[in-house]
């Protein structure tokens, strides 16, 4: 079956609700079946937190497993590790390389392991790091991270600039529009 | 109009489209957003009960008064009302009543992971659960015809898959229902046992009524594909046997989940060579089969724990299995945390710093079970916080050990009161901290009977707590500021050693509410800090040590204050 498989992934709080909901809409509107499954409730508090979007003629399973990531957008490095589990062979991380520690890291019980996308690049995966916690901040907010990632997932993928503008526009408060529009542009070419 | 919709706001707009007036629950994961959905139609009253017991009698009210009413609770919630369930089942409905139960296979957000088709079993009352979106609105919508053609309620199971995706959803209209006139039916609901024996063969005939129904019933279908493999299977494992098979292999797709149909199922495994059920939780379809004298195999490949995927399911029947990229080193796990600036934090900590035993409940707060807070030492359930303590320490005498128990506000509206009445009758020396921070947490921030506002935000009637536990019979009741770990701890040492039953509520509302303003973040001296590691104790997001030297993440850090007291070296400011 030709469905398309896109997991966001991060840590809770990040806002990859509002990333979901661009992408779910905007794919809705080109006329293909679409599933967005996400997991609400305790993991939501700065847990490590997973979004999957899949897409195609006749979508079945809401969720992504083992080697069946088209792509994976991550909004930090060690989740984009975690995850890498599930991408396909010919797959694409998009990944925001700002780290946060999780709680294990904090308390001193386990390190991070900084170099960790390389082991994934050495074993042949696309990995594609960018900054886009700056590219959030020089377009206006940190928390426009979500919409940098959009824009640099907007790069790899068949729909147009333009619905994907129209559609932040639609979803994005009036008084955002333009910082949103600035962090995509800014993740679409950087 | 086509539109992307989670399972449960197609619950939602289902409820809406059937013509419901009435809906009445309690928020747990993942059943949540049936309600706050709901609750956007102004067509309907919508509300948050107390409890699902209440809920549920609430609904099953409206539905005596002729209109239709639903209530949607999670799967350990309908424990709480299974009591008007069981006798529900007997009196039947005016108008239809829906009742919605979502399940959490893998304990995503809960306790257990209880199978809630017994309960359907059990109580005699139809059970439909649905694949993905479109059909939790249909089978919805759909209940309140069954409810009131059969005289029963009905339970639509949910699962988190379902509730939690989104998928493509086509919107009707809403049908407006003219309210069923009510008469007294004494023998049909006042439920003592003259009148109670003559309704239990009313439920007896209804259920082979609805096995009939089931037989030939939109909710269960057959898709041929082949006589090789014949899958039966229902809601979010449906999703994944096509995922795998497509429609190279015959599958029987159940809707109506209790009853389940005979003939329809016997007719389905002549047809097959090999007849397989996939089914989460407990075999209870392959058990159907099973009694009907059908060869299948269900649990024997299949395990009865957690939540299936494409995955688990390609590799029982031995099919290739898919790998994706995996790093050589470790990767730190990233458990859900306390948020920065939460004001259970500073409670926990002097909790752990006394070295008190904790009896635990259920909410954000059971997150202070973990390192490095370590503070609890026992969850059950919603309210056996209070009464599991009373029992502790009756069984120890009221001064061997250091106790006390821990409940959100929410959770002590729920089942609390009831514990802390035992409490103040039976006479414990006990002490409840009622962790008051003004909304239901865990769930995303729901109102409350404490919090003063009702599900739409309006102004409502506001429980005084500290009358409510002085009303119950508590004379030591006291309020303290989590944030003041000082008070924190003063308080707890007297009351702990208080020769009677007492109450503190620690009151701060949650930080992530919208009202809360955070303050500036906190600094830290670098020269002034002595690597002392105080600050980490506890369990801070927004601290941890970079070179040796406490660090401050502004971005997290809300000013709370809570490390600041801990440092005896004046580096944090």
């Amino acid at each position: 079956m030709n469905t398309t498989s896109i997991m966001i992934v991060g840590v809770g709080g990040q806002g990859s609700l509002l990333a979901s909901r661009v992408l779910g809409n905007l794919l809705v509107n080109e006329g293909y079946d679409v599933k967005v499954s996400e997991v609400h409730g305790m993991s939501q508090r700065g847990g490590s937190v997973v979004t999957y979007v899949r897409f195609g003629d006749k979508v079945a399973s809401p969720i992504i497993e083992d080697g069946e990531a088209d792509f994976i957008i991550s909004f930090e490095k060690l989740e984009a590790a975690r995850w890498a589990k599930c991408l396909k062979k010919d797959g694409k991380i998009i990944v925001n390389t700002q780290e946060i520690d999780p709680m294990p890291v904090i308390t001193g019980a386990a390190v991070y392991p900084h170099d960790i996308l390389d082991e994934i690049t050495a074993q042949g995966a696309f990995v594609d790091g960018l900054d886009a916690l700056s590219l959030a901040n020089e377009a206006g907010s940190s928390k426009a991270v979500n919409i940098v990632l959009m824009g640099r997932l907007a790069k790899y993928f068949h729909i147009e600039y333009d619905k994907w503008i129209a559609q932040i526009e639609q979803l994005v408060a009036p008084k955002f529009v333009e910082l949103n529009k600035k962090a995509f542009a800014l993740g679409f070419n950087a | 109009m086509k539109k992307l919709m989670i399972g449960n706001e197609a619950v939602a707009r289902g409820i809406y489209e059937a013509g419901v007036k009435v809906v009445s629950s309690y928020p747990g994961t993942p059943s949540t957003e049936i309600t706050e959905f709901s609750a956007k139609y102004d067509e309907m009253h919508c509300e948050w009960a107390p409890n699902e017991k209440v809920a549920m009698e609430a609904a099953f009210g409206a539905s005596l008064a002729g209109v239709r009413s639903a209530c949607a609770m999670k799967h350990v919630g309908l424990n709480v009302a299974a009591d008007p369930l069981f006798t529900l089942s007997y009196t039947g409905v005016n108008g239809g009543l829906l009742i919605c139960v979502a399940d959490d296979p893998g304990m995503h957000s809960s306790q257990n992971e209880q199978d809630s088709r017994h309960y359907a079993i059990a109580a005699k009352v139809p059970m439909l659960e649905p694949a993905d979106s479109a059909e939790s609105l249909f089978f919805a919508k759909t209940a309140f015809d069954i409810s009131e053609e059969f005289d029963t309620p009905v339970i639509l199971r949910m699962c988190t898959r379902i509730a939690h995706s989104q998928s493509i959803v086509e919107l009707g209209e809403r049908e407006e229902k003219t309210r069923i006139a009510y008469e007294k039916k004494a023998g049909k609901n006042i439920m003592m046992p003259a009148n109670a024996k003559l309704r239990h063969p009313i439920v007896e005939e209804r259920t082979q009524k609805l096995v009939a129904f089931a037989e030939d019933c939109p909710f269960n279908k057959v898709e041929m594909g082949g006589t090789e493999l014949g899958i039966i299977t229902s809601g979010t494992c449906y999703q994944y046997v096509k995922e795998i098979f497509g429609n190279s292999v015959s599958v029987l797709k159940l809707g109506l989940v209790n009853p389940l149909p005979v003939k329809l199922i016997t007719e389905f495994a002549a047809k097959v060579n090999r007849l397989v059920v996939i089914e989460e939780l407990d075999g209870i379809i392959e058990t159907h089969c099973k009694n009907l004298g059908l060869a299948c195999e269900g649990k024997d490949l299949f395990t009865p724990l957690g939540e299936y995927s494409q995955k688990s399911i390609a590799k029982v029947f031995g099919l290739e299995e898919k790998t994706g990229f995996a790093p050589a080193s470790a990767i730190p796990v990233r458990p859900p945390v306390m948020c920065a600036g939460c004001p259970h934090r500073g409670l926990f900590y002097t909790l752990s710093k006394n070295k008190v035993t904790v009896m635990g409940d259920i909410g954000c707060y059971t997150l202070g079970a973990q390192k490095p807070l370590d503070a609890l030492d026992a969850v059950l359930c919603m309210g056996a916080s209070v009464s599991g303590l009373h029992g502790f320490n009756k069984a120890l005498g009221n001064d061997e050990m250091k106790t006390c128990a821990v409940i959100g506000d929410s959770t002590f509206m729920h089942s609390g009161i009831t514990g802390l009445v035992n409490i103040a009758y039976n006479d414990s020396h006990s002490l409840v901290i009622i962790l008051d921070n003004s909304i239901t947490g865990m769930t995303g921030h729901q109102q409350n009977p404490t919090t003063g506002y009702n599900i739409k935000g309006d102004p409502a009637a506001k429980i005084d707590l500290e009358a409510l536990c002085r009303a119950v019979g508590i004379k030591r009741v006291r309020v303290v500021d989590p944030y003041d770990l000082k008070a924190c701890d003063t308080a707890i040492k007297e009351e702990l050693a208080a020769d009677e039953p007492s109450v503190i509520i620690s009151r701060r509302p949650c930080v992530l509410l919208k009202s809360v303003k955070a303050k500036p973040p906190v600094k830290i001296d670098k020269d002034k800090c002595r690597s002392c590691k105080m600050c980490m104790k506890i369990g801070c997001p927004a601290i941890s040590m970079v070179d040796g030297k406490a660090h401050i993440d502004a971005t997290l850090c809300v000013g709370c204050g809570v490390c600041e007291q801990l440092c005896a070296f004046g580096a944090i400011e």
